[in-house]
């Protein structure tokens, strides 16, 4: 163990690492130069094209690198890095699943959907079947991803200040996660899609050159020799450290663990193509071959980054070492922070937090204005106003449904800290995979699909997803055998309701919402509205009466 | 969705029934389906070896390299390859028939002879 990791350490268990002072003011300066931004975008939010896809005015390059913004969050950059230095070669599946993820958006969903939408993942889903009930469920779907996302987010926000501050108190730790909310809330409120958008792509560019500036540096003391890398995490590890090389160190242990990972593996690579803010983000740009770009460099962004989440997660563990990682206040989530403390001190330090805490920042805004242009142009405009509404009405409702998330998700946050974000993550894609996914390519692809197939899909993914997770050990009646401390959501281990030993209900409920979207669409009888496919059809493939750009 | 009443949908129908656009829909399945198929079959299979191939995974090939680790890494490059093979592919073979279609509904332009 070197000395500064022994100065780390004391650091870590006695007050704090780095300097919060730094951490804070280079944090602040981000905060200062994306509000300009933010404001300055705002000036032209006057429709609800405007609000919610920034008049669909960004190019293909932009909106791919606001969608790595988007989805490089807290999970990926604190949350793998975390889990490859801890568990070694698992913690790489979930970025190799969050990448081929990106071809199933691709291929079968991106351009077809820009074409189709207007603002909504709903837009799609009701285009040829039955508004209503269709918008309404495949809001509630929307709401529902959202929601888990964002308490990952926010859980994330508190374990990265218990870092960087050495707060371990809730009280203090909740105040931060609060301070994080009411930015985010600001961001969304005033600046909209377009604000958000700048957020992300100011965002992902800080993220990917942190990341690679600290990889090259991690690979630069192994002469650039990744085996070498590979023989210092061994030796950190010590004992038994050839294992971090070898698949199955988190979940080969039994053939539970197994089958748990084989349940996130098809969560992960089915999930991304229904993630509603993913989607809610090909209406940012004018037309399908823009999105098609947009995809091309998401996916080579976010496949660069998690190849330098690889050296770093394994760097954290031959510089830092899993003992002092798991030791720190923020758990596995600061493996990435100490990593950088290491290599560069406080500044670095101070550098990488606040892009993490912007990260949060982008991702909690991204998410919420999904969710209130969900909440407002599908259940308030459609559902409840029966389309009947003016677009600067349904705009303020989406304003106030974005102070209202906001606001939940500051508390969801608060009760959730201290929870593995990319876990929490993880389940947010079983929603997405089980609920949205099928749906989506049932109505692009299906010609016979119906609505009743649409409500069956929807609400049987759903709903079979929430009652396998609160079954679920990750919800109660999971046990540290080590330390007998509850690591599930409910912090008392006298409470054990857990019935169904899946940590991720992915592979029963995923196969069960394409199941059931067949079964659906043969019991409803009603026969698909050939008119309105072929409108979809064509409209899908060809651009044809798809929403143009807005022009100021 | 938006205001295109009837004719207009009827419009929707014969391009619909043109053999240009079945052409178009056929070449996009064509391609899609069987590249889907790939990508997810070679990632179930690297997720199955990843979790009940330990033994396999685990050899090294060079130094602290593993099969795991190199299997791993493959997965990006088909990514990456996949992706860039179908964008060229739309670029070049789907866009240009998309885009005459499309003209032809918004704006009538002629493709057999009947106007929107």
């Amino acid at each position: 163990m070197s000395d500064s990791l022994r100065s780390l350490l004391h650091a870590a268990t006695t007050e704090d690492v780095g300097s919060p002072a730094v951490n804070l003011a280079i944090f602040a300066g981000f905060v200062a130069i994306t509000l300009v931004i933010v404001f300055r975008a705002s000036r032209n939010n006057k429709t609800a094209a405007d609000y919610y896809a920034a008049g669909r005015s960004f190019t293909g390059p932009q909106n791919g690198t606001a969608i790595a913004g988007d989805y490089l969050s807290a999970a990926s950059f604190l949350g793998i890095c975390g889990a490859i230095a801890i568990n070694g070669y698992d913690g790489f599946l979930y970025s190799i699943g969050f990448l081929v993820a990106w071809l199933v958006a691709l291929l079968l969903v991106a351009e077809l959907l820009r074409n189709t939408g207007r603002f909504t993942m709903a837009d799609v889903l009701s285009f040829r079947l039955r508004q209503r009930p269709v918008r309404m469920a495949a809001a509630l779907a929307t709401l529902t991803v959202v929601f888990f996302y964002l308490l990952a987010q926010m859980a994330g926000a508190g374990g990265l200040v218990a870092l960087l501050l050495g707060v371990e108190g809730t009280a203090a730790q909740g105040a931060v996660i609060a301070v994080v909310g009411a930015l985010m809330i600001l961001y969304v409120l005033i600046g909209g899609m377009k604000g958000t958008t700048w957020v992300q792509i100011i965002k992902a560019v800080l993220l990917v050159i942190g990341a690679a500036v600290m990889a090259v540096w991690v690979l630069s003391k192994y002469g650039f020799n990744l085996s070498d890398l590979l023989q210092g995490a061994i030796d950190t590890a010590g004992e038994g450290g050839e294992s971090l090389i070898q698949p199955g160190k988190q979940y080969g242990a039994t053939s539970m663990s197994q089958l748990n990972f084989l349940s996130l593996a098809l969560a992960l690579v089915l999930g991304t193509a229904g993630l509603p803010h993913v989607l809610m983000r090909f209406y940012t740009v004018p037309t399908a071959k823009e999105a098609r770009r947009s995809v091309v460099w998401a996916i080579w962004l976010i496949g660069i980054f998690y190849l330098l989440t690889l050296v770093l997660g394994y760097g954290a563990a031959a510089l830092v070492g899993p003992e002092a990682i798991k030791a720190a206040p923020g758990g596995v989530n600061s493996a990435a922070p100490l990593l950088a403390y290491e290599l560069g001190g406080t500044i670095l330090l101070g550098l990488i937090s606040a892009i993490a805490f912007a990260t949060i920042l982008a991702v909690v805004a991204g998410l919420t204005i999904t969710a209130a242009a969900s909440f407002a142009h599908d259940i308030y405009a459609s559902v409840i106003k029966h389309g009947e509404v003016k677009p600067d009405g349904e705009v303020r409702v989406a304003r106030i449904t974005v102070v209202i998330i906001g606001i939940l998700a500051i508390i969801g946050g608060i009760f959730a800290n201290g929870q593995n974000v990319a876990f929490l993550v993880a389940l947010a894609f079983a929603v997405a995979a089980s609920a949205n996914l099928p749906t989506i390519l049932y109505s692009l692809f299906w010609r016979r699909f119906n609505t009743s197939g649409a409500l069956w899909s929807i609400y049987g993914g759903l709903i079979s997803c929430l009652v396998l997770i609160t079954f679920s050990p990750v919800v109660s009646g999971k046990v540290d055998p080590v330390t007998g401390d509850s690591l599930s959501m409910i912090k008392n281990t006298a409470v054990d309701f857990h019935l169904i030993p899946l940590e991720n209900p992915g592979l029963i409920s995923i196969p069960l919402g394409f199941l059931l979207g067949i079964f659906g669409t043969y019991v409803g009888k009603v026969r698909a509205d050939s008119a309105k496919y072929a409108e979809m059809e064509v409209r899908s493939l060809t651009g044809a009466g798809s929403e143009k750009a807005v022009v100021h | 969705m938006t205001d295109m009443l009837g004719q207009a949908e009827t419009d929707y129908e014969r391009v619909q029934n043109s053999a240009e656009f079945q052409a178009l829909k056929r070449r996009f399945r064509r391609f899609v389906f069987p590249m889907t198929a790939l990508f997810l079959a070679w990632y179930f299979l690297y997720v199955l070896l990843a979790d009940y191939a330990h033994d396999f995974m685990s050899q090294k090939v060079w130094g602290n390299i593993t099969v795991g680790l190199l299997l791993g890494l493959g997965q990006f490059v088909s990514t990456f390859a996949i992706t860039m093979i179908y964008a060229h592919w739309a670029n070049t073979r789907q866009d240009p028939v998309a885009e005459r279609l499309r003209r032809h509904i918004e704006e009538g332009a002629s493709l057999d002879g009947e106007g929107a």
